[in-house]
């Protein structure tokens, strides 16, 4: 190469490196600097005193009846709330940035305002979903069965801001009690003349009826619901069209969980400014947390969103069995979503945002706690079990792939797999999740791609020590 | 040492799962969803409700649309299920000719759902949540405990058919854990001392007070109530002013 060429090649060389400063200093130039973040209102959470508390007889230590709930404040001005007229209802749900408490998180005012069309002459329905499966889950049975009537009031001033004309209640065929102090709620309310024609004396008339299951998780899943309650085997559906344009009986419908329903009336009547008051911003309110497994004192318990996820273990029950330091592992919103390893659960906060940053989700707000002797792979193996026996079969992917992931991670228990196996079991995962009609696919998954994760040394640790004693027991 | 050999090594093939090249697939249920005709579980068998049970049927049926009878399918099961004790072929004719309704989509809702035992069952129809909180806790001793107090295993009923004893999947009530339930009946907070007594009680035909069984209320902490420790608020509490 001739020394000339050399010099071009470097000044060439030199050119594009001006070039390159000149792009980043025009870019600098041309961008506006971001403007730095509002330092956030509130940075520590947690701590909710008992009067900001909505169900204040969660633990049924009072009477769930008319009189006692009367006596706790329900069904009071529930007719004013009603002649206040939709548009205002829905504005302070919004306001109150409520997000459904039944998984997915979705803002509840929005979801209602869906609802908000002309009338064109078919019914419409509410439905509240009360067929509470999700392992870890056990909030919405101590609403029904201790605080009924203020479901039955949520009921009334969802379905007046959806200008619906009745409501089904599905709750799970397992919780007949429940159903019972429901349905004793529901015939107390008629009686009074709180539902019924002309309820609460605002002109509106709006019936409930409930409606229960016989033992299916996936009637959890809202088209499936609807399915179940028009007597059919419960399988989702399709969307679109959406519930809220063909949903039950082929009218316009609304799904919502119980304990969004039953949250409204307090909302509504405390204003959507002072829900919004508490957790961080897009997380708001209060929420009933489910805590089990191997915590000393496993409790259902309302506190505020964003509450630390060890303050709340701490401060309600009484810590992790053997302190904080033996904890393995947190599931914190209910079977499907991942597993938090301990260094994570350290500091993470409790609310919608927050626990997707880290790969997992709030779900339910099912804190599933385990301790250092947990056996991690069988816990999660139990829950691909779970959902195989749980798949409705309608959709191959889930109906195969369940099965697939039960049959391997029960192979995992012992090890007895390859290595390449964790990477063949992930993308198996990868292909349920997203190719069903609805999420249980990706429910199944994601406990499983949760265990891989955070527990990999785990399983090959355990393949590496299956594989070594079958070498022994060829040679003994 | 050949015995303890083969001791090992049978000790290991009990743990490994069978992967053999081809097998006919076990039936993937719980239960099989073909009918078997017995002698009393036949298309020719009458089944009648009662006249009480008539009643509540059509208090069943006007919560649902005139054009959608068969939304009743559901819960007419469940009152057939719990006038016989089970959900026989005659219960899904009744109900299919009550709503109208051809009778294979009957059947298809009573295959589908986990509640309708389509067999009969014990007198006390045991349902054991294993799922992993109840795991967790120690659902397999509970288990374990019931068959060896029983003398069945999963699946089965006891020879005086008082008991059936089944697995179920996440009962719902996951910070009571273990939880039995018993017909409709929640036992919570069980131990294998307690599950016992359960039992016995059963069997005695005098079954002890549902729910916890560790002395807590419902679901609060064990160790002492961390809040709602005073008088709920009563009503026009923090109301705001323009309502």
């Amino acid at each position: 190469m001739s020394s000339t060429k050399i010099a071009l090649l470097a000044n060439a060389r030199t050119t594009a490196r001006s070039s390159a400063a000149a792009r980043t200093a025009v870019r600098a130039f041309a961008t506006a600097a971001p403007t730095p973040a509002a330092p956030p209102a509130r940075t520590s959470f947690g701590n909710l005193s008992d009067e900001d508390r909505i169900f204040t007889n969660i633990y049924g230590f009072h009477d769930f009846k008319l009189n006692g709930a009367l006596k706790r404040g329900d069904w009071y001005k529930t007719k004013e709330i009603l002649l206040k007229g939709h548009d205002w209802i829905l504005n302070e749900m919004k306001e109150s940035g409520l997000r459904g408490r039944g998984g997915a998180g979705f803002p509840s005012g929005l979801k209602w305002s869906f609802m908000n069309k002309p009338l064109d002459g078919r019914p419409r329905y509410l439905v509240v979903n009360a067929d509470e499966g999700e392992p870890g889950t056990c909030k919405d049975r101590e609403i029904m069965r201790h605080d009924p009537h203020k479901l039955v009031e949520g009921c009334l001033v969802a379905g007046r801001a959806m200008k619906a004309n009745a409501a089904y209640i599905y709750i799970r065929g397992e919780f007949y009690n429940e159903a019972s102090n429901l349905q004793v709620a529901i015939n107390e309310a008629y009686k009074a003349g709180l539902i019924g024609k002309n309820a609460c004396g605002s002109g509106y008339d709006f019936d409930i009826y409930i409606h229960r299951g016989a033992g299916a998780y996936i009637c959890g899943e809202e088209t499936a619901l609807i399915e179940s309650i028009e007597g059919k085997a419960g399988k989702p559906r399709l969307k679109p069209p959406f519930p809220a344009d063909v949903g039950l009986f082929g009218c316009p419908t609304t799904v919502a969980n119980v304990e969004t329903v039953a949250v409204a009336p307090t909302i509504l009547r405390r204003g959507g400014k002072w829900f919004a008051g508490f957790g961080r911003p897009r997380n708001a309110g209060t929420k009933l947390f489910c805590i089990s497994g191997h915590v000393n004192n496993p409790c259902t318990v309302e506190e505020e969103m964003s509450i630390p996820l060890r303050e709340l273990i701490e401060k309600h029950c009484g810590g992790v069995r053997g302190g904080w330091d033996n904890l393995l592992g947190i599931i914190p919103g209910g079977s499907s979503v991942p597993v938090l390893p301990r260094q994570i659960c350290d500091d993470v906060l409790m609310d919608f945002d927050a626990l997707r940053d880290v790969q997992s989700g709030l779900g339910t707000a099912a804190v599933i706690v385990m301790d250092k002797s947990t056996d991690i792979v069988q816990a999660i193996s139990r829950l691909s079990a779970f959902y195989r026996h749980e798949s409705c079969g309608q959709c191959t992917p889930c109906r195969e792939g369940t099965t697939w992931l039960a049959n391997m991670m029960t192979r995992f228990e012992h090890g007895q797999a390859r290595p390449r196996e964790i990477d063949m079991i992930e993308e198996l995962s990868r292909e349920i999740e997203g190719h069903t009609i609805c999420a249980l696919g990706d429910a199944a998954a994601w406990p499983v791609q949760g265990l891989i994760r955070h527990f990999r040394p785990e399983l090959e640790a355990r393949m590496a020590e299956f594989n070594k004693q079958q070498q022994q027991a060829a040679t003994a | 040492m050949i015995a303890a050999r083969s001791l090992r090594a049978s000790a290991l093939r009990n743990v490994i799962a069978k992967r053999s090249i081809s097998t006919t697939p076990a039936a993937l249920s719980d239960k099989l969803f073909v009918h078997r005709d017995t002698s009393d579980n036949n298309g020719n068998v009458k089944f009648e409700f009662t006249s009480e049970n008539m009643e509540r049927a059509k208090e069943i049926m006007a919560k649902y649309p005139p054009q959608y009878k068969k939304g009743a399918i559901m819960p007419l099961l469940d009152l057939g299920q719990r006038q016989l004790g089970y959900t026989s072929l005659p219960v899904m004719n009744a109900v299919a000719k009550m709503v109208e309704v051809p009778p294979m989509r009957v059947y298809e809702v009573a295959t589908f759902y986990t509640m309708y035992n389509r067999d009969p069952v014990g007198k006390y129809f045991l349902q054991l949540c294993t799922t992993t909180p109840c795991q967790l806790c120690g659902s397999t001793e509970i288990l374990k405990t019931i068959e060896k107090d029983l003398g069945i295993k999963v699946g089965e009923t006891t020879k005086d058919g008082k008991f059936t004893l089944v697995e179920v999947e996440c009962a719902g009530a996951c910070v009571n854990a273990p939880v039995l339930a018993v017909n409709d009946d929640y036992y919570e907070d069980l131990t294998p001392a307690t599950t016992v007594k359960v039992l016995e009680s059963l069997k005695q035909g005098k079954p002890i007070k549902a729910g916890p069984q560790t002395g807590r209320h419902t679901c609060e902490p064990k160790g002492g109530l961390t809040t709602l420790k005073g008088e709920p608020t009563g009503p026009g509490f923090m109301v705001r002013a323009d309502l």
